[in-house]
């Protein structure tokens, strides 16, 4: 039985297939390119912020994506309400390896030792696909 | 005459939504209503005021005392939970409401701000920092002793010699009655008696709460129309 909160909460999450497509396959790890709505004015446009997802916090409607890239040398970390209506999409460009549910750690680390090892096919994973 | 509708509810949690243009609004979920009306009070009888009582949670009629099922029989209701009254001073609107009638959250609208009574969580025995805000001691260090988290002078000496009374000291906090005022309802789903309200309401989960139209409001309104 689903209890009342649940029922409540549904109606503002995101449809199931977009969850199942674009929320449910992103890990801590990964590198996303997020998709926002932005209002400028009565004028709006799509801006794309691509990163290393460095904590991903479930809980239903609550659920966030904390996102940190590097520009121009300068460390950049986003936080998304992965259900407001304003997170347009969220594109899986990569996966990685890493073995923390946090990776606040790269916070101190620079350059090539701030990189994540990407993650190629894994041995279960290719047996699935034959 | 401000005539001042509310109803009777449980609380059951709080979540977050997003509105329209994407902000995330913190809100909390109540199960208002369905309230009946059990009795009605005028001004004329021997209760001397206007006023509704009315009830909400449906009850085992195993667990009513025989008092309090004679006055349900009176009201030909089942009887119910939780009764609370509603002042209402206001002849013609008294008049309107019917002992039996059902009252539902469509007396309020999307929009509207009311005001949330319940009970406040039971904090136990707390001390004067968390009790009455005080700050403790200035120093942690310089062998203060023992010291940390106590009031400090409470009193003067020989004159009056003694304490004045209404010092704030240590003592049992919550499980008080609270009033939150001017909190905006969200949302109202009527086919499952859920309501909205925007940020936090007095009380425990599962506690029961008086929601009513925020009184200040209501002032504010009326004295502009005069």
């Amino acid at each position: 039985m689903t209890s009342v909160r649940e029922q409540v909460e549904k109606t503002y999450l995101k449809p199931e297939t977009q969850v199942e497509a674009e929320i449910k396959p992103v890990e801590v790890g990964d590198t996303v390119r997020v998709h926002t709505r932005i209002k400028e004015g009565d004028k709006e446009r799509i801006q794309v912020f691509e990163g290393i997802v460095i904590r991903f916090k479930k809980g239903g409607i609550s659920s966030s994506l904390t996102v940190r890239k590097v520009s121009h040398g300068v460390g950049v970390e986003r936080i998304f309400p992965v259900h407001a209506p304003t997170v347009e999409k969220i594109e899986l460009k990569a996966k990685g390896v890493v073995r923390r549910a946090r990776l606040y750690y790269l916070r101190s680390l620079h350059g090539k030792a701030a990189r994540i090892k990407a993650r190629t096919q894994t041995k279960r994973e290719g047996e699935a696909s034959e | 005459m401000i005539i001042r509708m509310g109803l009777v509810g449980k609380k059951v949690g709080m979540t977050q939504i997003f509105d329209a243009e994407g902000h995330c609004i913190p809100v909390t979920i109540l199960e208002l209503g369905p309230n009946t009306i059990i009795q009605k009070k005028t001004k004329n009888t021997k209760d001397g005021y206007g006023a509704i009582q009315i009830g909400f949670s449906e009850k085992d009629h195993k667990k009513v005392t025989k008092p309090m099922a004679g006055h349900f029989k009176a009201a030909k209701v089942k009887p119910q939970w939780v009764l609370r009254e509603l002042r209402i001073n206001d002849e013609t609107k008294l008049g309107e409401l019917e002992v039996g009638q059902e009252l539902k959250a469509d007396i309020f609208q999307e929009g509207d701000f009311v005001d949330v009574t319940g009970t406040s969580k039971g904090k136990g025995f707390q001390g004067v920092m968390k009790r009455h805000n005080m700050k403790g001691s200035k120093q942690a260090t310089h062998g203060t002793h023992e010291y940390f988290r106590h009031p400090g002078s409470i009193g003067c000496r020989t004159t009056p010699g003694r304490v004045m009374p209404g010092k704030r000291m240590g003592g049992h906090m919550g499980d008080e009655t609270v009033t939150t005022q001017n909190l905006k309802v969200v949302k109202i789903d009527l086919e499952k008696n859920i309501v909205l309200i925007q940020g936090a309401v007095p009380g425990a989960k599962n506690s029961y709460v008086m929601v009513r139209q925020a009184m200040k409001k209501l002032l504010r309104a009326s004295s502009k129309k005069k």
